[in-house]
């Protein structure tokens, strides 16, 4: 029982304290320990707020071929998917849950988590994902999107560094 | 003061000893250029037997020494191990992808030799659904264009850092031991290289320096420990220390393998904080360790995340 407090404690700490990183930056709150500091999200460089562009544009909800913007984007994660599905019509600087509710892209973990909920929780535990920083002090965790891109998850292989040398080959 | 009585003998019996004895000492001992380090080297004592200035001597003896061969300042830290920690490492086979990025990681922090070429970490490649229990068959030369392969999975080993370790109990100057936080260290000083350890070792986990390191000045991490990366000497056994210049610290930082992994399936913690993401895996994982049948009580536990 203590220990499943305790555990919800730390889960909304870490949220807590994720939240407080990412959006205040500025404000400094000495007594919240930072221990869960999240990177912002690796936009491609420019594209950031989307509503620079879509502000004054009509929302064309229906699914077609993306041409002259965007058109590196198949998407390759849920079949029959639509940029609508996690993008906020309304305010494209921010994205949607299922259930409507709105959050932005420094906490895009939870819209992941809507349907990766055992990933979620173990990226809060530590276990899945990568994490630097100290061991016993502040961790640097990443968003599911700095390894994953969103629209095609799915790791690409890549090139393994070179095999240690054979003994016959030692000179 | 000569005897009267044998007026003819000009060196004495005794004068002559004596000078022999000095002459050869000369001849045997450096005495001049090579300066009063070699004795203190030579009449060093154990390190646990050392008292905290005795340790401060030493390191200033050997960062004396450092400075002069690679003309670089190298700071060798003596951090104890922290109270209430016991190391432990996972590693999630279902993610490895071999790469070997901690490899590598390893190396530039760990200051191996790069000529002959010392790796801390071995990935072995196995065919999957086929028995791979027979370490002895697994493939470590792999080198396709891409990873991770559709037909093979990985296992990357290093030191297990057993808690009933074979090879302490194998090492004739006790130059190697098991300290509090777990870790398995070796005292370059005290190691004479006789390699027993390494033939103790059921994991093929430790390192031998046939020649002195081949490893530039530029390519050094200056950042060491007394116990773990600090420039080593030929003819001395080396191996993973879990990273003991970054983790012995408070705040410690994560080992570089932990750091190098693109796919974050390496977890490193502390086996005794059950908050801990080491302690996550054990505790709701698929989890085994090697060769557990060898009683080597290892603390590095791998583990399937995904899958299991």
């Amino acid at each position: 029982m203590k220990k499943t407090i305790m555990t919800l404690l730390m889960l909304f700490g870490l949220l807590l304290s994720a939240a407080t990183a990412a959006v205040r930056a500025d404000t400094h709150e000495p007594d919240v320990p930072k221990k869960l500091f999240v990177p912002p999200p690796p936009f491609t460089p420019g594209i950031y707020p989307c509503s620079q562009c879509h502000a004054g544009m009509p929302v064309d909800r229906n699914p077609r071929k993306l041409q002259g913007m965007h058109d590196n984007i198949a998407l390759k994660h849920m079949p029959g998917g639509w940029c609508f599905d996690c993008h906020n019509p309304n305010n494209r600087d921010t994205l949607r849950l299922a259930n409507g509710k709105i959050v932005r892209f420094e906490e895009s973990y939870n819209l992941c988590g809507q349907c990766h909920g055992t990933i979620l929780r173990e990226w809060k535990a530590g276990l899945h994902g990568k994490r630097t920083g100290m061991w016993n002090g502040e961790k640097q965790y990443l968003l599911c999107v700095h390894c994953h891109w969103p629209h095609d998850p799915k790791f690409k292989p890549i090139q393994p560094l070179p095999p240690p040398v054979r003994p016959s080959d030692i000179k | 003061m000569q005897d009267k009585k044998t007026p003819e003998r000009s060196i004495q019996r005794r004068t002559f000893l004596k000078g022999a004895a000095l002459g050869l000492a000369a001849t045997a001992l450096p005495s001049r250029d090579a300066e009063a380090s070699i004795w203190e080297a030579f009449f060093q004592k154990h390190f646990r037997e050392m008292s905290e200035a005795e340790i401060r001597k030493v390191i200033g003896r050997l960062e004396q020494e450092y400075e002069q061969k690679y003309k670089k300042k190298i700071t060798v830290g003596i951090e104890k191990p922290l109270p209430g920690v016991l190391f432990g490492y996972g590693l999630d086979l279902s993610r490895c992808i071999g790469c070997r990025r901690c490899v590598y990681g390893c190396v530039d922090e760990n200051n191996q030799s790069k000529d002959p070429q010392i790796h801390w970490i071995t990935v072995l490649r196995f065919k999957k659904g086929e028995k791979w229990v027979d370490l002895e068959e697994s493939e470590k030369y792999y080198n396709p264009s891409a990873v991770p392969e559709e037909e093979y999975f990985y296992m990357p080993v290093q030191c297990q850092q057993c808690e009933n370790p074979p090879c302490v109990r194998v090492c004739p100057t006790q130059a190697t031991w098991k300290d509090e936080d777990g870790i398995v260290v070796i005292d370059y000083n005290w190691c004479i290289g006789c390699r027993y350890c390494m033939a103790a070792c059921p994991y093929g986990a430790r390192r031998f320096n046939w020649t002195d390191p081949g490893r530039k000045t530029e390519e050094l991490n200056t950042e060491t420990h007394y116990l773990g990366n600090r420039p080593r000497f030929k003819g001395v056994v080396e191996k993973c220390t879990f990273c003991i210049q970054r983790t012995r610290k408070e705040p410690g930082r994560y080992p570089a393998c932990v750091e190098a992994c693109p796919v974050g399936a390496r977890k490193f913690g502390n086996l005794l904080d059950p908050m801990s993401e080491i302690r996550y895996a054990i505790e709701h994982k698929r989890v085994f360790r090697l060769k557990e049948d060898l009683n080597t009580n290892p603390k590095f536990y791998y583990f399937f995340a995904y899958g299991g």
